[in-house]
């Protein structure tokens, strides 16, 4: 799978994920994923927008991408540490 | 007779067994495999870490008198389900074949995940809670941190509500201004939707807990007391609460079906597990993206009852989960918060009432009788 070129290596699907929400969905992928390796995570959730690249730049990570699909926003997020 | 066997009689189980028992027992041999002859109302392991239990039969019973004697019980531990050859393998060397099976087989909890876990307490487990109550017991002053070690977790209020009744806790013991009490929250909130996030950071602030945004507890040092977060942040503590890291059932990860620390991978509407329309997962057990909760293991129970008994009698399946979870959240002093939730509605901004409380208390009081029956 990619996105803008860029190799995914697993996606999750966090749309209508209310509680826990997409980002403890994306932060338990990242804490299951190796070094080097990019996750994409689907959000309907409004509040994703600030935290997720919030949460991100504290953890370290990188924030590939942010883009605006039919319905919901895809994220891509590189684990870097 | 169709076979339907289901995998584990905790919540999710029990309510699918009763109702499948109750629509289609003269079509269906129902078997329920459970690894312990006890079932435990999790919920109640918050009021015994904090002594509003006392005695531990309160929140136990015995799974058989719960169960729809049409039901059959077998008391074994699962581990090996075998998919292709429809068919799954006991402890004991039985085996159980079948033309339904539901995988409601919850998660476990694996604290020695996390580095210098012995330094810490939990309320995941009966052994857990009663260790908790008695440290707490013995705490006069100091720091308490209450975090996350691993996420998923079950019941992602609970620590947060946990800080709230250790409020109440202390201020009953008349100590409340010896003790600081400190939520590390996983997220940039205290809560994962923003509108409950704002109520319960508000009702936080009120009581004087302090919370700590974007906290996910990586190791602790058991010598000198510090917790520290895979964000890079550090804190000391007198006593650490700690969620433990959770992963599914080992019979699941034994026999090749999870995912991401042993989830069964379902669809997020019809339940079933991959092309496998035979195989259903509920619950905890699933990666489903919906809280882990007794209350969608619930509605998810109720969905798949449906569905196999529709088919069975020459039906369409037709039973759709919707995501729908609710759940109360007691803030002490007998005031809660309620949301009602699911995969196309947001919770709403929710409100801190008396009303919600009792609506608690009903939920552990009918949970043996209207909910595991199915009733409700
Ligand atoms: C402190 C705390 C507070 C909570 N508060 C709430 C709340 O307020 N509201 C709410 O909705 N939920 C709450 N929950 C969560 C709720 O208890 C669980 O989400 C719910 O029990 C899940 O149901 P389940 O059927 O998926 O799994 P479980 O109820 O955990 O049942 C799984 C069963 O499978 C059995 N099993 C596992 N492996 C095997 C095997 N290999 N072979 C045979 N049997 C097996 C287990 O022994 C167990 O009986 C709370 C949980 C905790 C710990």
């Amino acid at each position: 799978m990619s996105s803008g070129g860029i190799k995914i290596d697993k996606v999750v699907d966090a749309r209508g994920s209310h509680c826990p929400g997409p980002l403890m969905e994306l932060i338990k992928a990242i804490k299951n994923s190796e070094v080097g390796q990019v996750v994409a995570v689907y959000s309907t959730d409004s509040g994703s927008k600030t935290d997720i690249p919030l949460w991100v730049k504290k953890a370290g990570h990188e924030l590939i991408g942010v883009y605006e699909r039919d319905g919901y926003t895809e994220f891509v997020v590189k684990k870097t540490r | 007779m169709k076979k339907i066997v289901i995998l584990g009689g905790g919540t999710g189980g029990t309510v699918v067994a009763n109702i499948l028992a109750r629509k289609i027992s003269r079509e269906a041999e129902i078997t329920l495999v459970n690894n312990s002859p006890q079932h435990i109302y999790q919920p109640g392991f918050l009021y015994l870490a904090l002594g509003e239990i006392l005695d531990e039969s309160k929140i136990t019973r015995e799974e058989e008198k719960l169960l729809d004697r049409k039901i059959r019980l077998v008391i074994d531990n699962a581990v090996k389900i075998d998919v292709q050859n429809r068919m799954v393998i006991l402890s004991s060397g039985k085996q159980l074949e079948y033309d339904y099976l539901v995988i409601s087989t919850g998660s476990r909890i694996v604290p020695e995940e996390v580095q210098g876990y012995e330094a810490s307490y939990h309320f995941y487990s009966l052994d857990g809670a009663r260790r908790l109550y008695e440290a707490l017991e013995r705490f006069r002053e100091g720091v308490i941190a209450v975090g996350i070690g691993g996420i998923p977790y079950k019941c992602p209020p609970a620590p947060a509500e946990f800080c709230c009744l250790l409020d109440y806790y202390f201020t009953k013991r008349g100590i409340r201004n010896k003790v600081e009490i400190h939520y590390l929250s996983p997220l940039p909130r205290t809560f994962p939707h923003e509108a409950v996030a704002e109520a319960i950071t508000k009702m936080m602030e009120k009581k004087g807990i302090h919370w700590h945004p974007m906290f996910n507890i990586e190791s602790i040092d058991p010598e000198k007391k510090i917790v520290n977060s895979l964000e890079g942040e550090s804190l000391k503590f007198d006593l650490l609460v700690m969620v433990p890291p959770h992963r599914g059932a080992e019979v699941i990860e034994a026999s090749g079906l999870g995912v991401d620390g042993g989830w069964v991978p379902v669809d997020k509407h019809t339940l079933q597990y991959k092309d496998y329309s035979e195989v259903y997962a509920i619950g905890d057990a699933t990666n489903l993206p919906v809280s882990k909760s007794g209350a969608a293991a619930h509605f998810e129970a109720k969905i798949v009852a449906d569905r196999i008994s529709s088919e069975i009698m020459g039906d369409e399946p037709r039973a759709m989960y919707d995501g729908r979870v609710l759940c109360f959240c007691d803030a002490g002093f007998r005031k809660a918060i309620y949301m009602d939730f699911n995969y196309e509605r947001p919770p709403k901004k929710p409100r801190f009432s008396y009303l919600w409380y009792l609506g608690k208390q009903m939920v552990n009081k009918f949970y043996w009788s209207l909910i595991l029956k199915g009733i409700v």
